[in-house]
């Protein structure tokens, strides 16, 4: 299978079995529109007339003889050799967990997938210290011989309950000697309750950091107003640069949505990053298609203009200033994840479970208050191993759609938990985060074809 | 290769 696409004034071929990645001239690009394997000795004759009309005869000879040794090489459709470890898609151990340290939150953001905290429970509560220790617990027990374990804190606001926070971080460091096991602690924050003793332990304790906010002012304060209705731009951008200031080289994300209402998403992104942020997200919405601000495939046009917008802004911005990274263009054309990550994404349900306040298991925190996928409770000390096994074999080789697309070695399957949330199954993909998914992807492919060119021009000068 | 240039063989 291969995909090619034109961007940026690029023609490019990606060999999707290979992962190769190849940029074409015009020729190429419409020759490969009329032959594929198994190739002819010399390029067929009806095709030669046909092309003729627009290229030297010479040429598309040449042109077919490239195409053909990269094929006898296995750079150009070549075959799947992945759907063999995808035997190896079974169970594992568990070996992240997300907790739901508050089921409240000091926010109502619009777009919350956990209604404002509540997760649809309608009630809020914070998790205690003693379900917090059975948890870590359970993550324990239930990681087998993995040594690294991820917990991360999230909510809700997981600052309203900081205390928790602090005393869950120093059990489970308590456990890591006695069980050889290492803990790395995230957090997501809306940032309101943070002070210098809280950003202090959280830039000791936690291995990454999530700050959210959506970009410019009047974009984060439409969607994410305070509990008593005012805008929570100008109260957080401060204490994000304080803590990323005091934070080191340690990982940390700004991390915002956008919506209908921001389609023009490539100037928040910029925003932050003028705000001094230089690790950046911003993920489209996931919303119930009646709410006013859900993104629909009408605005799939002018999303897909954007990213091309923003793959040209961030090029500027670091030939002329400096560092930028967009979590959306990462991509890893040289190693990137094995191959079972490749398949199977996150690892939601299987390797990866969220806990709620009241000790509810569910496949990860978008799924909590979904009663059919809670997988067990801790205080009940029960594990539903036959919805793990679901989510162990869901992978790109058992959702029909995702087998035949060009991007599933790098999408993963989407994202179980939208699949059912839009389509009603984990194995049905969303098709319309398919389609961001995919032009995403074209434009990080962009991104390093022209990294290759710039250092393949380079190389030359210097030689 | 005068029509296809490659950047980068799928771990």
């Amino acid at each position: 299978m291969i995909h090619k696409f034109k961007l940026g004034g690029y023609n490019i071929l990606l060999d999707v079995n290979s992962g190769g990645v190849h940029i074409v001239d015009n020729l190429t690009y419409d020759l490969l529109d009329n032959v594929q394997p198994p190739f002819e000795e010399k390029c067929p004759q009806d095709v030669l007339t046909k092309l003729s009309k627009v290229y030297k005869v010479e040429d598309i000879k040449e042109c077919y003889d490239e195409i053909v040794l990269l094929y006898e090489q296995g750079v150009l459709y070549s075959s799947d050799d992945y759907e063999q470890y995808s035997l190896k898609a079974i169970s594992s151990p568990v070996k992240a967990m997300c907790l739901l340290i508050a089921q409240d939150c000091n926010m109502r953001c619009k777009y919350c997938f956990a209604e404002t905290g509540e997760y649809g429970l309608g009630k809020r509560m914070l998790m205690s210290l003693e379900t917090a220790k059975k948890a870590i617990d359970f993550l324990v027990e239930k990681s087998a011989n993995r040594k690294n374990l991820e917990v991360d804190f999230f909510g809700g606001e997981p600052l309203l309950n900081f205390d928790v926070v602090k005393k869950t971080v120093e059990y489970a460091r308590s456990l890591e000697k006695k069980f050889d096991k290492n803990f790395r602690f995230t957090i997501t924050t809306n940032g309101l309750l943070l002070d210098d003793d809280k950003i202090d332990f959280i830039n000791k304790e936690m291995y990454n950091v999530v700050l959210s906010i959506d970009g410019r002012k009047e974009v984060n304060d439409r969607m994410r107003p305070l509990a008593g209705g005012q805008g929570s731009y100008d109260k957080i951008t401060k204490k994000y640069a304080d803590l990323v200031s005091k934070r080191g080289d340690k990982d940390y994300y700004v991390r915002g949505t956008y919506t209908k209402y921001n389609l023009d998403f490539s100037n928040d992104v910029m925003h932050l990053r003028d705000l001094g942020f230089e690790q950046i997200s911003v993920e489209p919405v996931v919303a119930d298609k009646s709410t006013p601000y859900a993104l629909s495939a009408t605005d799939l046009p002018q999303i897909f203009e954007e990213y091309e917008k923003l793959a040209d802004k961030i090029l500027k911005y670091k030939k002329e200033k400096g560092f930028i990274n967009f979590f959306h263009f990462m991509l890893d054309l040289d190693q990137g994840p094995c191959a079972i990550k490749r398949l199977r994404g996150c690892g939601s349900g299987n390797e990866y479970v969220a806990v709620s306040p009241e000790g509810d298991i569910y496949p990860c925190h978008q799924f909590v208050g979904i009663e059919e996928y809670k997988m067990g409770n801790l205080d009940e000390h029960t594990f539903n191993y036959d919805i793990k096994n679901e989510f162990a074999a869901a992978h790109v080789y058992t959702k029909s759609d995702c087998k035949k697309c060009w991007a599933k070695f790098y999408c993963s399957g989407g994202c179980n938990a939208n699949n059912y949330i839009y389509c009603g199954d984990i194995h049905k993909p969303h098709k319309l985060s398919c389609e961001i998914q995919k032009k995403r992807l074209e434009c990080a492919i962009m991104l390093k074809a022209i990294e290759f060119e710039s250092k393949h021009q380079n190389d030359e000068e210097n030689s | 290769m005068k029509h296809i240039k490659t950047i980068n063989a799928l771990t």
